[in-house]
């Protein structure tokens, strides 16, 4: 099974209105997705918090992180884990920037 | 006062300070002169990294406060050097002439940083590591250096690195031997810590030998060269292999002088007046380089200069700790001998090693990545203890907690204080807190490495609860008042800002709402704000719900409404289909349910300002109706309370500070139990703080009474501005009245000779005169173009609300 030919690269908006280490979600075939911007780069990230469904993209942003602004959960953007945490963790998607476009890709 | 007959300490290092100590803690009469040719007080040089790295301004490394010298009859000679001794005669001459006499003196001149005779070793931009002065030349050479080398990869040369690291300065150690710390560790250990310091971000460059200093026309310094030929760029060079001792005052005065200056084993030297103690003294042909002998030393020096012949040094056992945050690296005695124990894990980066001598006793012991246990192995290899089982003794290391430490273990080594003189500190001495017993005993003081012991220890004899320092950035574990001193220090105005300068805020990020705090009060509001920063309610001005949506709280002084105000309010909830609508436990109406995109347009609907429901900060006034309506009312409480809200308004503050103002001690406005409540009596007012109904029921503690309103409305704000600039973040006005106490909190506020309270309420008024007064003006002005809307969605289109009333143009009709 090829990765490369699953899935499609679908523009989300302006790159230029996810903020430095904030977020901001988008809503992309009924999936809630949020997306960051960090020192390296763009994440993006399922936007509701497993937990008790807060919205990730309000949450701070630190060291590759978010912390849920509900309760305090706190996921690797990277790889979704939840740090510290044994449960599920978020999907990840892939997301790029060109042309001052952003683009998502869905699995 | 001559010192004729008395003690004469040249030097005011470390060892010059610590022999004052020990001298007068035996003869609070023996007159004492010390004198330092540096014009501070003594100070602290092992915390100099700490300077360095901005972890720590000068004023907080002076060892002792200037009154401490005047207390105890020390005359304090500043900034003269003493130019010759003659010890026969008693009498020694200063710099500017003038001679003390003394019956006995104790040479504590210290070291000078070692500087090898290179080419170029003079050039501008090439420094000691040594002085504050020096770190102040670092710390301001960094700003237009990009590539820094520092010569020589031992203890200091590391903090060094580590220092300059923190001001954004490309690093590279370069060091002689095939391993760093080579002193220190063996080779199994070095190799573990080499990745640790290259993880900083220093690169470290082994078996260089450097032979020259290279510079551009300019004269300043450019590259270091080595002896194999290559060459390592550098614009900012520190160097840092080593000390020599300060013998020339020694050697002029006939003493015996080998590398340092020779002392038997009751510290004296060569002449029976004189004694010699720290750095510059040379004892059984040792010279020892750090602080922790000093302390063994001057206490023998003590006695010998109050004449017992008694006491005996024998030498000590070499200790050391690395100062560099994010590794644990602890180090006693000997490195290698006749056998040694070693626990390691490679991959944690962990390395537990005792080393035994030949008659199985502990001989030394090395400790990086897990430090557990360190005080119990430290106190082993110094007492030179014979050790059955090595590995069982590595094993209950780890398990070790300062309960099982000896009482003559030293705890702090920087202040040489050992389990004992804590627990005395609160056995004998009464003292009933961590800091008590901190300021008491100096342990913790130092670089602040034992601290979290000492609090345990602290613990372990109250028989209370172990006391966490108040880290307000725990993962760099710096506390408010390190923060606030570097914010103030280097006049930062950002969290970006303080994060660069000093890490807080990088790693979990969740300390960074208490460092826009931080910054903002220091400030005084004329911060540089930054919205990453923020919990989501200070980016959109509204309280986040469970489900996603916004709670709305406009400003309703006092609890004092109108029915024009309710129509409006009733409209808007209305139109918008707000949910709920209910009435606030501050006597406010909150409209729950707001979808973040219509935030602003509610808000311009309303007409109202923000009421700051939603931040740590100044919230509501709760009122009773007073003298307008009440037949019991003494006090005219919604005129009070609506000015008090007025003048506070709009200010952030540690934790949310929730307000109430009673016309009577009947309390219907609950003022006995807000963070500050104000009680009409009979002829007066009331000032209560520190009260809570939470979580917690407390009764505010009554401040003080005054005559009139506007007095008390005064000290309520003179108090709030105390609370903001003392409280720890989230720390509500009931933990920090409890923390520090009534009376240092009357002592800010009340006490207003010493002239405090005016500085206060200065602040306060410059702090206030800066706020924001209605952050929901950014409706019409937004710090970003989606700050109140998602990727895919828009803010709601502002409508102003006369529009909204005329309703929207039908179909083509004007």
């Amino acid at each position: 099974m090829s990765a490369l030919a699953d899935g499609a690269w679908v523009a989300i908006g302006r790159a230029a209105d996810v903020p430095l280490w904030e977020g901001r979600r988008v809503t992309v075939a009924g999936r809630r997705v949020a997306i960051f911007r960090t020192e390296d780069g763009l994440h993006a990230v399922s936007a509701d918090c497993p937990h008790a469904g807060g919205p990730l993209q309000d949450g701070l942003v630190a060291d590759g992180c978010v912390t849920c602004p509900l309760h305090g959960r706190r996921f690797d953007l990277r790889s979704g884990d939840w740090i510290g945490g044994a449960d599920d963790g978020l999907t990840v998607y892939e997301v790029h920037e060109r042309a001052g476009e952003l683009h998502l890709r869905l699995p | 006062m001559s010192a004729a007959g008395g003690i004469l300490v040249v030097g005011g290092g470390i060892a010059g300070q610590a022999v004052c100590e020990e001298v007068r803690r035996r003869d609070a009469d023996v007159p004492l002169t010390m004198v330092c040719g540096e014009s501070t007080a003594p100070y602290d040089r092992v915390r100099l990294s700490h300077l360095l790295a901005g972890e720590a301004n000068a004023e907080e490394l002076t060892l002792r406060p200037d009154d401490w010298y005047a207390d105890r009859g020390v005359e304090l000679v500043l900034g003269r050097e003493v130019v010759a001794l003659d010890p026969e005669a008693g009498v020694c001459e200063l710099d500017d002439g003038r001679e003390l006499h003394f019956e006995r003196a104790a040479l504590c001149t210290g070291s000078d940083p070692l500087l090898p005779p290179l080419p170029g070793i003079d050039l501008p931009g090439v420094h000691a590591f040594r002085t504050p002065e020096d770190c102040a030349a670092i710390a301001a050479g960094t700003a237009d250096a990009r590539r820094a080398v520092v010569i020589g990869g031992g203890l200091l040369g590391l903090e060094a690195a580590y220092g300059l690291v923190q001001h954004g300065v490309h690093v590279a150690v370069v060091h002689l031997v095939d391993r760093l710390m080579e002193r220190q560790l063996d080779a199994a250990a070095a190799a573990l810590l080499l990745p640790a310091i290259e993880a900083l971000g220093v690169r470290v460059l082994l078996e260089r030998q450097t032979t020259e200093l290279c510079a551009e026309a300019d004269g300043r310094v450019t590259a270091v060269r080595f002896a194999d030929g290559t060459e390592e760029q550098a614009d900012l060079v520190v160097v840092s292999i080593g000390i020599r001792p300060r013998v020339e005052l020694a050697r002029d005065a006939g003493l015996e002088v080998a590398r340092g200056i020779v002392v038997d084993d009751a510290l004296q030297t060569s002449h029976e007046r004189v004694v010699a103690v720290g750095e510059c003294a040379e004892h059984r042909s040792v010279v020892h380089g750090i602080v922790a002998p000093i302390h063994e030393q001057t206490a023998v020096a003590a006695e010998t200069l109050l004449g017992a012949r008694d006491a005996v040094y024998t030498g000590s056992i070499p200790s050391a700790k690395l100062k560099v945050m994010g590794i644990d690296l602890v180090t006693a005695g000997a490195a290698e001998g006749a056998r040694a124990v070693v626990a390691a894990d490679d991959a944690a980066g962990t390395y537990r090693k005792v080393i035994l001598d030949s008659d199985g006793r502990a001989a030394g012991a090395v400790l990086l990545g897990d430090t557990r246990g360190h005080e119990l192995l430290t106190d082993l290899v110094k007492r030179g203890e014979a050790v059955e089982d090595a590995l069982a003794l590595l094993v209950e290391a780890s398990a070790a907690t300062p309960a099982d430490l000896p009482d003559a273990a030293q705890v702090c080594n920087c202040n040489g204080v050992c389990k004992g003189e804590i627990l005395d500190a609160v056995r004998v001495d009464g003292c009933a807190s961590g800091r008590e017993v901190m300021a008491r005993t100096r342990a913790g003081t130092g670089c602040g490495s034992c601290r979290s012991t000492v609090l345990d220890l602290v613990a372990l004899a109250t028989g209370g609860a172990s006391e966490e320092p108040a880290y307000l950035c725990p993962c760099r574990q710096q506390t408010r008042e390190q923060l606030a001193a570097l914010v103030r220090e280097r006049e930062l105005s950002s969290v970006s800002e303080l994060t660069g300068a000093c890490g807080a805020g990088r790693d979990c990020g969740a300390c960074k709402p208490g460092l826009a705090y931080l910054v903002s009060e220091v400030a005084a509001n004329r911060h540089r704000e930054e919205r990453h920063a923020r919990y989501i309610n200070d980016r959109v001005h509204a309280n986040i719900q469970n489900d996603g949506t916004f709670s709305v709280i406009p400003r309703i002084r006092g609890g004092v409404t109108t029915p024009q105000e309710l129509r409006r309010i009733a409209d808007v909830a209305e139109r918008h289909e707000v949910p709920m609508v209910k009435i606030t436990g501050g006597q406010r109406i909150d409209l729950l349910g707001i979808r973040k995109e219509a935030l602003p347009q509610v808000w311009e609907e309303l007409g109202m300002p923000s009421g700051h429901a939603y931040a740590k900060a100044v919230r509501t006034v709760k009122t009773c109706v007073g003298t307008d309506f009440c037949r019991f009312g003494l006090g005219d409480a919604i005129g009070v309370g609506i000015e008090l809200e007025r003048r506070m308004e709009g200010l952030y503050t540690p934790a949310k500070v929730k307000s109430a103002v009673t016309g009577c001690p009947r309390n219907c406005a609950e003022a006995y139990v807000k963070d500050i409540g104000l009680v009409a009596i009979e002829g007066g007012w009331e000032i209560y703080v520190g009260g809570a109904a939470g979580s917690r029921v407390r009764k505010g503690d009554l401040l003080t009474t005054v005559e009139s309103g506007e007095q008390a409305i005064e000290l309520a704000l003179t108090f709030l501005q105390h609370y903001r600039e003392q409280g720890d973040y989230l720390e509500r006005t009931y933990d920090y009245v409890e923390r520090v106490g009534l009376d240092a909190i009357r002592a800010a506020v009340l006490a207003e000779e010493g002239g405090e309270p005016a500085r206060l309420r200065e602040r306060f008024a410059i702090a206030k005169a800066a706020a924001d007064p209605d952050p929901w003006l950014e409706r019409h002005d937004p710090v970003h173009p989606k700050q109140f809307a998602e990727l895919d969605t828009e803010p709601e289109p502002l409508t102003p609300i006369d529009a909204v009333l005329v309703g929207p143009p039908t179909g083509g009709a004007r």
